[in-house]
């Protein structure tokens, strides 16, 4: 009896810990979609595309980066996945000064379309350029043989995965609430007028958001390919809906809200897929969040605003 | 469009449509196959037209109702094996309308969360219920899962396609410029005053997704029976955008510019594909001076939807200008 109960419960923390690391993928790509809209009051469809491009940056990057330091290696991972944000922030700023900026006074409708088309761009663009077919990621860290904690198997990637997400979740609040463009951010996405006027740069400030943004796609890109190493062109946009899924799901423009949305989507889906039925697992996403917003339209941690007339 | 002329141009149109349907035996079966997407691109365009444009709600998840639709319709004729003409075209009428109900069934259960949200939260939900009926059709045996289902019978024809486009056309245009249906603009405008002037915004708001829904279903059975195939991953959140960059680029609320951007948007690739020297017209060898255009056909179909947007936010063909 208690032996099944602890291989039980064994099981059980084995789902919590795939669902963690599932899910804190999850939450660094929903900031970058949360943080935009919080500026701009759009939905940056192009996002999931740029966690594509971050992955396969790392692809390219990795075999020139090899030749300075050895992979796989902590330290060469490491750069791999700084090279990557870096080309994908640069990336980000450059969408938004040629695809948003030019529409910025216009209705929110017509920059939802071009993100559209960016990401459509991407998504060819990337088939033409790096071929349709799914490729393999490299080994670029170190595989730790499995650590058994009392029964428990934990891989190594999945640790780092997790300690990664912490340490950029912890970056970005540092950004967020210390620094002066985290408060320019923030001055911004209360009332970009009024921040205007007060003589915060408000082009710089959503230049900077979408460099921060991608980065965290990107970095978020190269945990996955770690963890699930086949990347291919199009595997931005499954993540990418997950996750503004996870944004919505945590209230929209709310920073801690999209992490917890993360979180949520990304254990509830690994335990739905491990105990009741896999074939579900792409509907799993969608069906939390209609259920969420029913009770609480404004999402779990997101204010309620009032409609002033 | 105009209400007064609206039944001479539905009369008008399947006439038309009745003509063609006759001469296509001698079409080539290439463009007829582009023809049929036409048709069903405008019958999507436009019902959708009545949710996004008119009713200002932001539906993301039209092919879902689509995807419903298909298989009502396909599972219905496939119970049946050869007809003769007249009792095949009833069967498929039967079969069109139970896929447009039971779309309508289900644009019901769409409309029903949009009593609460708004613009992006209620973009996201209906995106979320297109994704789950995929997922919902890649499970369930009977109507063969992800392997796909074919439908027996290939009764789509012209006639069909664009009778039904010319009906959908117009009842959603006599149905906006009814004096009921100034309601849906109302909405579109401003919801609160609406509401404050004694309009049921939520009768209003759902009428328009299960009419739309029921249109989607209907688009769904004439698709099932052009390409005779089904797959789920068919009508993914990616189809469900084509439908909506047709009413955008059409100009929100503008049925005429919607049905001209639905017969740009369909010919677009194609128009591509044939630049490109992919040669689909026997006994037409052209020079293909474009042949470069094919592997990047979609990246340049992206590439244009993108400056259309930089270039003509207002949609391609609105030139009035838009009341604010």
């Amino acid at each position: 009896m208690s032996e099944s109960f602890h291989a039980h419960l064994l099981e059980f923390l084995q789902q919590l810990i795939n669902g963690l690391a599932f899910g804190s993928i999850l939450a660094l790509i929903a900031l970058g979609y949360t943080m935009v809209y919080g500026i701009l009051r759009f939905i940056n469809f192009a996002h999931g595309d740029v966690f594509m491009l971050g992955a396969f940056a790392g692809f390219y990057l990795a075999p020139k980066i090899a030749v300075v330091f050895p992979l796989p290696s902590i330290a060469g991972a490491l750069v791999v996945m700084i090279s990557a944000m870096a080309i994908c922030a640069a990336l980000g700023v450059f969408i938004e000064r040629f695809a948003y900026r030019p529409l910025r006074r216009r209705p929110k409708l017509t920059v939802l379309i071009t993100a559209i088309g960016v990401s459509l761009f991407l998504e060819y663009a990337g088939q033409f350029f790096f071929g349709a077919a799914p490729k393999k990621f490299p080994e670029i860290l170190p595989v730790l043989p499995v650590t058994q904690i009392g029964g428990l198997s934990l891989n190594s990637n999945q640790i780092i995965v997790l300690a990664v997400t912490l340490l950029l979740l912890l970056a970005l609040r540092f950004i967020v609430l210390k620094t002066k463009i985290g408060t320019a951010m923030r001055a911004v996405s209360y009332n970009p007028e009024a921040a205007a006027l007060m003589g915060v740069n408000t082009d710089v400030v959503i230049s900077f958001t979408f460099a921060l943004g991608s980065a965290l796609a990107a970095a978020a890109g190269i945990l996955w390919a770690i963890n699930y190493p086949s990347i291919d062109p199009l595997m931005g946009i499954l993540p990418g809906l997950k996750a503004f899924v996870a944004a919505v799901l945590g209230g929209i423009g709310n920073l801690p809200g999209a992490a917890l949305g993360g979180i949520i989507i990304g254990v509830t889906e690994t335990f739905v897929s491990g105990y009741i039925s896999s074939t579900y697992r792409d509907a799993i996403a969608f069906a939390v969040l209609i259920l969420i917003l029913l009770v609480k339209p404004s999402g779990l941690l997101g204010k309620k605003e009032i409609e002033k007339v | 469009m105009n209400f007064r002329h609206a039944k001479t141009v539905l009369l008008g149109a399947s006439a038309l449509a009745c003509l063609a349907s006759l001469l296509a035996d001698r079409m080539n079966p290439y463009w007829l196959y582009i023809f049929y997407d036409i048709g069903i691109g405008i019958v999507m365009a436009v019902s959708l037209n009545l949710i996004n444009g008119y009713t200002g709600q932001f539906s993301l998840g039209h092919a879902g109702f689509m995807a419903v639709g298909a298989y009502t319709a396909a599972v219905i004729t496939n119970q049946f094996g050869e007809l003769n003409f007249l009792a095949a075209n009833g069967v498929f009428a039967v079969a069109l309308l139970a896929g447009g109900l039971t779309a309508a069934v289900a644009g019901l259960l769409v409309g029903i969360p949009t009593l609460r949200l708004r613009g992006d939260y209620l973009a996201i939900v209906t995106l979320g219920f297109g994704e789950i009926i995929r997922v919902v059709l890649q499970n369930m045996d009977q109507v063969g899962a992800a392997r796909g289902l074919s439908v027996s019978h290939g009764w789509t024809n012209l006639f069909w396609t664009f009778g039904l486009a010319a009906v959908t056309v117009y009842v959603v245009t006599s149905l906006v410029n009814s004096t009921y249906g100034r309601g849906f603009i109302a909405v579109h405008d401003d919801e609160v005053a609406a509401e404050a002037m004694g309009i049921n915004t939520t009768k209003y708001k759902v009428t328009a997704f299960v009419v739309g829904a029921f249109f989607a279903g209907i688009a769904g059975g004439l698709y099932a029976h052009s390409k005779q195939f089904l797959t789920p991953g068919g009508f993914g959140f990616m189809l469900s955008i084509t439908f909506v960059v047709m009413v955008i680029l059409g100009g929100m609320g503008n049925t005429l510019g919607v049905i001209l951007a639905a017969i740009l948007l369909t010919l677009l690739p194609e128009g591509l594909r044939m630049l490109s020297g992919v040669n689909h017209l026997p006994g037409l060898t052209v020079e293909r001076p474009l042949a470069w255009i094919g592997d990047t056909r979609m990246i340049i179909y992206s590439l244009l939807l993108i400056l259309l947007m930089l270039t003509r936010p207002q949609g391609l063909f609105s030139f009035r200008r838009k009341r604010n």
